[in-house]
């Protein structure tokens, strides 16, 4: 039997399992839709805006592991999208992004609504294809989906023109694929391998420094064997949490810009840095000439172009961060070499001497409303079981420091290109994917409104997401730089006309709540969390100058925090 | 521990890199687009299909530090359109160049452009009136040499092909 374009795009949809499909139609897509419209095997979720689309297929993706499916149409639709891809591809994110395009013989002319989208997203996307041929539509969602999801994953356009989407072929979609220009499989190096763990069992002064690509490669599991068999302190940056538990005392909490005082000390002053799946980010480094100057470096990471970027380290492994630790916990199992027991109760012993400083201690008994009493409480009220997505921000630090992650895949934001606008269309993506899970937005007043139309879209889907706004009338993190480099300049970080969060939550036919006394916390978060099937929007009216502190200032090291 | 640490021998060099890529529109763009997002600089590049049309054979020559070229080649091994990279520079290499000039020659100066199209065994491929066009292939050093030799004459145009690349030896770069 024959398929149209349209038709044959649907069925390879189905083929690789997925569910949902986040998008917005226009004249370029149109046959698609079509599609869509006589299948309902695959679910369209209709967003109010294209960046809206693909930050809940990101959010989806981050949630479950799946590569996010979003359709747009060309022209704007594609370029509305750009942000997140973006987003997607700084996080090393599974997407594939379908893109209309107008039809072959308009391209290059100008047409109406056309875009060079290739051309636009070739930066910022994994790889990307435009489909010449009505034929190719099957091989290249093969090949879109297979780079997408393997080695270090990331979104992948496919731009398709109209034309080809209303052609008619058989349809086949292949079993498998390979390509000769694309090998992601790589299993770490013996021999590099043996000598960490070597390194490993000699370090007077280790430390486990973990990023998100534990997470992305599933390799949480692994990474709890060997962390707790060493019992070595561990610390996990901004896109890490949750790959190991907040609550185990061998966690040291986030590092970097605002990690806490005894992870950026103890990286600061360690002899041995066991970096897993992370990137040495500037945010985590802080100065590169103050970075680590004692340490020897294990760098394991599934991309060989993130090992030595930034710093250079001792014994690089490239390999998939899951099957790379087993084999290290099978060595480390195996060995007859202790750990240095002695060395290891004088560094724990200065670990928790830091640790006593209580850097994210504040004040608890205020009666205005401080962020990390909304998120504590938060905590609490959920089990620290929810799944979290936060926008960019203090709110965001506040989230990161005092949730407290004990599961991977929980905590979802844009840690890489830090977009705001992120938080409420990841949260849908999530609620999908987990409709009988909590999941809660953690954002501010200013990133709230940068996506707040897609409450229209939990209204469609009945999608209850908690909306946890910690309203402190300032982009509070533009002002906190202000504050401490600017002299107090508060340019153009306020807004002068919020809404009413409380009425817009209503006129799109939620809930809200308006909070403005601590006392009153608890009671609004107990009130929201019973309200199981519906999306509340709870309009914290929190302490208005509150910093996120500890803080490494621009240019300093991680041992030059600034302390509340 | 870091870069900025042993700058001592962060000696800047020039590397010419030999790429096999799937002959698609939008590789060439690309490997460029790479080198422009990343700050890196291109110094020559050459691209044409190979006896294979689905294979474009790429050489690109760029100068860096040994620690950003290093990264150069892991970013450009990370195009899903790289098939094959290699660092020609880490091993013993073949290296060449064209070059076509069109030079004035009147009167005398037909004899002295002669002489010097000889001593660089090039050859004259066309010819007008007034100037000769000439074609030299040789490494990047004896190309310098012959536009240093013309220096006393007028040069109309000077078009080079910018360096191709192959490793010495049987073994091919697959
Ligand atoms: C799309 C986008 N524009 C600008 C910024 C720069 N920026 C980072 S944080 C921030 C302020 C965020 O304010 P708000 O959402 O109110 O959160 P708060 O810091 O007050 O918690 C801004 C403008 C950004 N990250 N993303």
């Amino acid at each position: 039997m024959e398929l149209t374009g349209a038709e044959i795009i649907i069925e390879c949809l189905k083929a690789e399992g997925v569910d949902y499909v986040f998008g917005y139609p226009g004249g370029a897509v149109l046959h698609i839709y079509d599609a869509f419209y006589k299948q309902d095997d695959v679910q369209h979720i209709l967003v109010r805006h294209e960046q809206g689309a693909t930050h809940a297929a990101d959010g989806y993706a981050r949630a479950t592991g799946k590569p996010g499916i979003v359709l747009v149409t060309s022209g704007p639709g594609a370029t509305n999208a750009v942000t997140g891809i973006a987003t997607a591809y700084m996080d090393s994110i599974p997407m594939i992004v379908i893109t209309g395009q107008v039809p072959k013989h308009l391209i290059g002319n100008d047409a109406f609504q056309e875009v060079d989208s290739v051309g636009i997203t070739r930066p910022i996307v994994k790889h990307n294809f435009l489909i010449n041929d009505v034929n190719d539509i099957a091989e290249t969602f093969k090949k879109a989906f297979y780079v997408a999801t393997t080695g270090r994953p990331g979104p992948v356009v496919i731009d398709i023109p109209k034309d080809i989407t209303a052609e008619k072929i058989a349809f086949e979609y292949p079993a498998e694929i390979k390509m000769r220009s694309y090998n992601p499989t790589v299993i770490g190096d013996d021999e590099q391998i043996r000598r960490a763990v070597d390194l490993m069992l000699k370090a007077e002064r280790p430390m486990i420094y973990t990023g998100g690509g534990v997470i992305i490669g599933n390799g949480s599991e692994q990474l709890r064997t060997f962390t707790r068999s060493l019992g070595y302190p561990i610390t996990q940056t901004l896109m890490g949490l949750g790959a190991f538990p907040a609550s185990d005392p061998l966690s040291l909490g986030m590092l970097g810009m605002h990690g806490t005082y005894e992870a950026n000390m103890g990286m600061h002053h360690s002899d041995l840095l066991i970096a897993i799946g992370a990137r040495f980010d500037d945010r985590v480094t802080g100065a590169l000439e103050k970075f680590c100057p004692d340490a020897k470096i294990i760098h394991i990471d599934v991309d060989p172009a993130s090992i030595s970027k930034n710093v250079k380290v001792d014994v690089p492994i490239v390999g998939e961060v899951a099957p790379v630790l087993d084999t290290i916990n099978a060595l480390l199992s195996k060995s007859a070499e202790q750990t240095n027991k002695a060395a290891l109760e004088k560094w724990w012993a200065q670990i928790n001497e830091w640790r006593a400083q209580d850097c994210l201690k504040y004040d608890r008994d205020s009666e205005i409303i401080k962020p990390q009493y909304v998120v504590e409480e938060l905590h609490k009220i959920t089990n620290g079981d929810a799944f979290i997505t936060s926008d960019v921000g203090q709110h965001q630090m506040f989230a990161a420091q005092y949730y407290g992650f004990d599961k991977p895949r929980r905590w979802i934001n844009s840690g890489g290109l830090g977009t705001m606008g992120f938080g409420l269309p990841a949260a849908m993506g999530v609620q999908l994917a987990y409709p009988d899970e909590t999941v809660a937005c953690i954002t501010g007043e200013s990133s709230i409104q940068m996506c707040i139309q897609e409450l229209s879209t939990c209204k469609q889907y009945g999608l209850p997401v908690k909306i946890i706004n910690l309203n402190n009338g300032y982009m509070g993190m533009v002002r906190q730089w202000q504050e401490f480099f600017y002299e107090k300049r508060y340019a153009m970080s306020y807004f002068d006309a919020l809404p009413d969060f409380v009425a817009l939550a209503e006129s799109y036919g939620h809930v809200g709540i308006k909070v403005e006394k601590t006392a009153d916390v608890r009671p609004a978060l107990e009130e929201a969390f019973k309200q199981k099937d519906r999306l509340v929007f709870l309009d914290f009216i929190t302490d208005r100058e509150e910093n996120v502190y500890p803080m490494i200032p621009t240019g300093a090291g991680l041992n030059e925090m600034i302390l509340v | 521990m870091v870069y900025e640490l042993d700058n001592s021998e962060a000696v800047e060099m020039k590397h010419i890199i030999s790429i096999l890529l799937e002959n698609e529109a939008g590789a060439l763009s690309r490997v460029a687009g790479l080198f422009s997002a990343r700050a890196y600089n291109i110094e020559s590049l050459t691209v044409a299909p190979t006896d294979d049309p689905s294979l474009s054979r790429m050489t690109l020559v760029t100068t860096g530090t040994d620690e950003i070229v290093e990264q150069v080649c892991k970013q450009l091994n990370k195009l899903v359109d790289v098939v094959r990279l290699v660092n020609l520079t880490d091993d013993v290499h073949v290296e060449r160049e064209l070059i076509l000039i069109k030079v004035k020659a009147e009167n005398e100066q037909r004899d002295e452009v002669k002489r010097i199209v000889d001593i660089f065994h090039g050859h004259v491929i066309d010819s007008s009136d007034t100037t000769y066009t000439l074609e030299v292939t040789g490494d990047s050093e004896k190309i310098d040499a012959v536009l240093k030799a013309l220096e006393g004459m007028t040069i109309i145009e000077v078009v080079r092909s910018g360096q191709l690349g192959m490793g010495r030896g049987a073994k091919g770069i697959m």
